[in-house]
């Protein structure tokens, strides 16, 4: 259990720290709840492969890693502008899990939205974030979650006000730094979305390419009878760096939850996305893309929880191997008794692009109602040479062709994101990230500017 | 609807549940190295599977009962079981089916399936297992012209020692997973199956289990072996009579394949599934694995599972040969407070291997079923193959269905596709079928079979009757 002390050796000193610059204890709800979360991790340690929801993935990168704690945020404003989304956009800023005052953009929040750090939230009124942090996801979700409890002490508490339709997306990004030591963050998203109001969110993950840091998050959702958001999770951080996230989402009545989880980076990536459809007519959609080289490790687990008659599921993830990396999908679609007239849908698509490329997929049902109605599916395989050929009888010569397909794989998660920006950004790294021989960047890159001129021609 | 009609059916009490009245020969309940040596030498066997046996009891002390599965049940007392029973005199045992035990026949003529005329009429060899110890091989000559061995797996340590040595335990090792350590130190018989070369086994091959005397676990153990190019249809069918106190089944069936061989595993249970409390119920924990050694074997798992309170059960492939196939197909019906986690698992570790996973789920009542099935395809098995289909059927808001499909897939020239759907009776379908002036009942077994269809054509003829109709009577009055 050494690997587990040395992280709870390093809270606290962090603790011991901070009290020492603040001079002052923490409110003591938030100290309890530290200790729960220590508490728990100690217990529980790190997971191993003879862990049922971690079979399939070893995070010794993470356990045995010497990760410290970031004590500024500065970062260069060019670089930040060149990483960032170029999208107009409300932006709160963190850089290796600090916030950056500098980095955000805050002013002129559009009516019905508060954006806060948790630090600032937390000092202006700590009780009233109090009762939803937490809530969802508790310590004993997983050890990184009581990982998380214990160390959290920023992150981005975003709230839309009942009725409110924001239509500028909210980007809260999270920098990764190359720092001569590797450093940890863990921060917490709390979004709190009000009766029928509708807004998006986008959580940006990226950073220097020499970073290796380990980035742990837990984010809550609650909306509340009406609430639509939209909810992306852009990851593309650096190579080096570890990346483990939990998302927890509470819908009420006729809530409309739709996630894009997009992962491009990360040396090991672990994501957690839970849905709780908690009353009538909610309904949640996932769609995701994974694509992994090298010796990425990408893992996604998803579920859903059917307490509620009434409620819609529907699910497709992708996700596109090549080189050494290993993908993990784990669906699961859980329909409580009495929960009946669901329809939960979920479809699993991988395309191997190597031979040693490996991905592990389960796709579960867990039902206790009669009245459902149930899918899944999952493929792996690779190209359809019939539509190579069909490519190359048409004078497409063979690489271009299968970069192509590889595209239009990609495409059909793709073309359900509703931000251009980001579906733009996603297909032209995807487009570039596959092997040299389908060179097909210059392609992207042409077709999206004459798309561009197209429209700007139809506009004038 | 006609609710208590339907109710009625629902509590029909098991048809097949009686008990014949045999003296049985058992040792006291209880598991020590003793009762182990008892059992080896009650069954005449060498030294050497006396060693076997003890070596795979001290792998059992060291287990934990798995707890993975999606079942529930109150933790079984392993010393209160007793490990062996056999018919009064097992050296007096009858030489033909004119010695047999008339009690014994009658039993047989309850379940409908009399030995002789099954044997005259279907052309089928019958070793009859009744409770441990095989009562009568028929056509035993017909199979020796052939060079079919096929007898008690006891039988067969005796007789044929060098087969035994090099195949037993090379499938399910000793130390596999905790029910087959627990049946390799303890299991009292089963079958024994050898094709040589290039042979055609002229007939089906059956087995009748039946579990009898109260409170003794059956440990069968089956072992089959195809050389190059032989062949054989084996067919497996269980019934027992109704017992109060949970009797414990777990049974091994290893299967090898040599090159070219094809062997075809069919499976009929039916075992007591308790009362509607659950009460009483068998369980049923079952380890069966096909080894296809040879280029281009090929291995068919077909199963109907019907009964058991619980069922615990993956018949894999593993397929180890270049070209070989593994199929699988089941339908498993669960009702009352029946509780099935089975399904498959397909090893693909050679090129160019294949495999089929059809399983359909019905559950009814207050059962609980889970498919749960894993496809691997190693990094050498280049252009392997592997199509998984698994429905389920819900019949009632009390029942569950639940599907675990683990696929872990390490070579880009795979094709791996799976597919599941859960949902209950299509209201349309019965309604389509109610106007034409069919009963509720009729129209709901018409839908269930023809939800079945694609394993009941896998079925050998006499059990696809057979299967077909215990299916009806398992669902009658599920739907309500």
């Amino acid at each position: 259990m050494s690997a587990a002390q040395a992280f709870l050796d390093r809270l606290e000193e962090r603790v011991a720290d901070r009290r020492n610059v603040s001079g002052e204890a923490e409110p003591s709800w938030i100290a309890a709840r530290r200790q729960a979360g220590a508490a728990r991790f100690e217990a529980l340690g790190f997971p191993t492969r003879r862990d049922e929801a971690w079979k399939y993935t070893d995070v010794r990168r993470i356990s045995e890693g010497d990760f410290g704690l970031a004590t500024n945020a500065d970062f260069s404003r060019s670089t930040a502008a060149a990483l960032g989304l170029p999208i107009d956009a409300i932006r709160l800023s963190f850089v290796d899990g600090l916030f950056s005052a500098e980095l955000s953009d805050l002013a002129d929040l559009p009516a019905g939205v508060t954006i806060e750090p948790l630090s600032q939230a937390l000092q202006a009124n700590h009780e009233a974030v109090g009762g939803s942090l937490g809530r969802l996801t508790g310590v004993d979700f997983s050890p990184f979650a009581a990982l998380n409890t214990a160390f959290a002490e920023e992150g981005a508490v975003v709230r839309i006000a009942p009725g409110a339709v924001v239509d500028t997306p909210i980007v809260i990004q999270f920098l990764s730094r190359a720092n001569a030591q590797p450093v940890m963050s863990h921060p917490r998203v709390l979004i709190e979305a009000g009766a029928r109001s509708q807004a998006t969110v986008v959580e940006h993950y990226v950073g220097e390419e020499k970073a290796a840091n380990f980035t742990n998050v837990v984010g809550e959702v609650l909306l509340e009878r009406g609430a639509i958001l939209e909810h992306y999770i852009l990851q593309e951080a650096p190579l080096g760096d570890s990346h483990v996230a939990s998302l927890h989402i509470d819908q009420g009545r006729d809530s409309r939850f739709t996630s894009f989880n997009i992962n491009l980076g990360g040396a090991l990536v672990r994501n957690d996305l839970v849905a709780d459809l908690n009353a009538e007519g909610a309904e949640a959609n996932y769609y995701g893309l994974f694509f992994a080289q090298g010796r990425q490790h990408v893992d996604n687990h998803t579920l859903v929880n059917h307490n509620a008659p009434h409620t819609f599921s529907n699910e497709n993830y992708k996700g596109i191997l090549g080189d050494r990396a290993r993908g993990v999908f784990n669906g699961k679609v859980i329909v409580k008794r009495d929960s009946q007239k669901i329809e939960a849908h979920q479809s699993n698509a991988n395309l191997l692009l190597s031979d040693r490329a490996e991905i592990d997929t389960k796709p579960e049902l867990e039902i206790y109602a009669d009245d459902v109605k149930c899918s899944h599916g999952a493929t792996t395989g690779q190209l359809d040479e019939d539509a190579v050929f069909a490519l190359r009888t048409r004078g497409i010569d063979e690489q271009t062709a299968r970069g192509l397909l590889t595209l239009a794989f990609a495409g059909e998660v793709m073309e359900q994101v509703t931000l251009d920006t980001v579906a733009e950004r996603v297909e032209r790294t995807v487009a570039g990230k596959l092997p040299e021989r389908f060179n097909l960047s210059d392609l992207v890159e042409v077709s999206s500017e004459s798309g561009a001129d197209s429209a700007a021609r139809s506009s004038s | 609807m006609a609710t208590e009609e339907m109710e009625q059916l629902v509590r029909r009490e098991y048809t097949q549940g009686f008990v014949t009245d045999i003296e049985s020969d058992t040792v006291p309940p209880g598991l020590d190295e003793s009762v182990i040596a008892f059992i080896s030498q009650k069954k005449g066997e060498p030294e050497w599977m006396l060693e076997w046996r003890l070596d795979a009891y001290r792998q059992w002390l060291k287990m934990k009962e798995p707890s993975w599965a999606h079942l529930n049940y109150p933790p079984i007392d392993y010393q209160a079981i007793s490990y062996y029973s056999a018919p009064k005199k097992p050296e007096d045992r009858p030489q033909s089916l004119d010695e047999v035990d008339p009690k014994l026949l009658e039993t047989y003529e309850k379940l409908g399936i009399p030995l002789h005329e099954r044997a005259a009429l279907a052309g089928v060899a019958v070793d009859a297992v009744f409770d441990s110890v095989s009562v009568t091989t028929t056509f035993k000559e017909k199979l020796a012209e052939a060079g079919v061995i096929f007898c008690s797996i006891s039988e067969a340590i005796r007789d044929y020692p060098d087969l035994i040595k090099q195949y037993l335990g090379s499938v399910v090792p000793k130390g596999d997973n905790f029910f087959a350590a627990l049946n390799s130190a303890v299991f009292t018989d089963g079958s024994f199956v050898f094709v040589p070369e290039g042979v055609t086994c002229p007939m089906e091959l059956s087995t009748y289990f039946r579990i009898n005397a109260a409170n003794t676990g059956q440990f069968e153990r089956t072992l089959i072996i195809c050389e190059k190019q032989a062949q054989v249809s084996y067919l497996e069918g269980c019934t027992a009579p109704q017992r109060d106190e949970n009797q414990l089944h777990a049974a091994i069936v290893e299967l090898v394949a040599l090159e070219d061989a094809y062997i075809k595993y069919s499976t009929v249970q039916n075992w007591y599934p308790g009362d509607e409390d659950g009460k009483g119920g068998i369980y049923n924990f079952v380890t069966k694995r096909a080894d296809c050694r040879g280029d281009r074997s090929k291995v068919s798992w077909t199963q109907v599972e019907t009964g058991s309170a619980i069922t615990w059960k993956y018949p894999s492939c593993v397929l180890r040969g270049k070209d070989s196939v593994g199929e699988f197909y089941s339908v498993a019906v669960t009702n009352g407070r029946q509780q099935a986690d089975t399904g498959t698992k397909m090893i693909h570790i050679g090129e160019g291997t294949k495999s089929t996973i059809v399983s359909k789920g019905i559950s009814a009542g207050n059962s609980d079923q889970s498919y749960r099935g894993l496809v691997k395809i190693g990094p050498r098995a280049r252009r392997a193959r592997n199509f998984t289909q698994c429905d389920s059927l819900l019949i009632g808001d009390r029942s569950g269905a639940h599907t675990f499909p683990y696929q872990e897939i390490g070579n880009s020239t795979a094709t791996v596709e799976h597919e599941a759907t859960t949902s209950k009776i299509g209201e349309d379908q019965l309604f389509y079928c109610r106007q034409r002036g069919i009963s509720e009942e009729d129209a709901v077994n018409m839908i269930v079979n023809g939800f079945c269809k694609d394993v009941f054509q896998e079925l050998p003829m006499e059990f696809a009757v057979e299967a077909e109709a215990l299916l009806n009577v398992t669902l009658e009055g599920a739907v309500g």
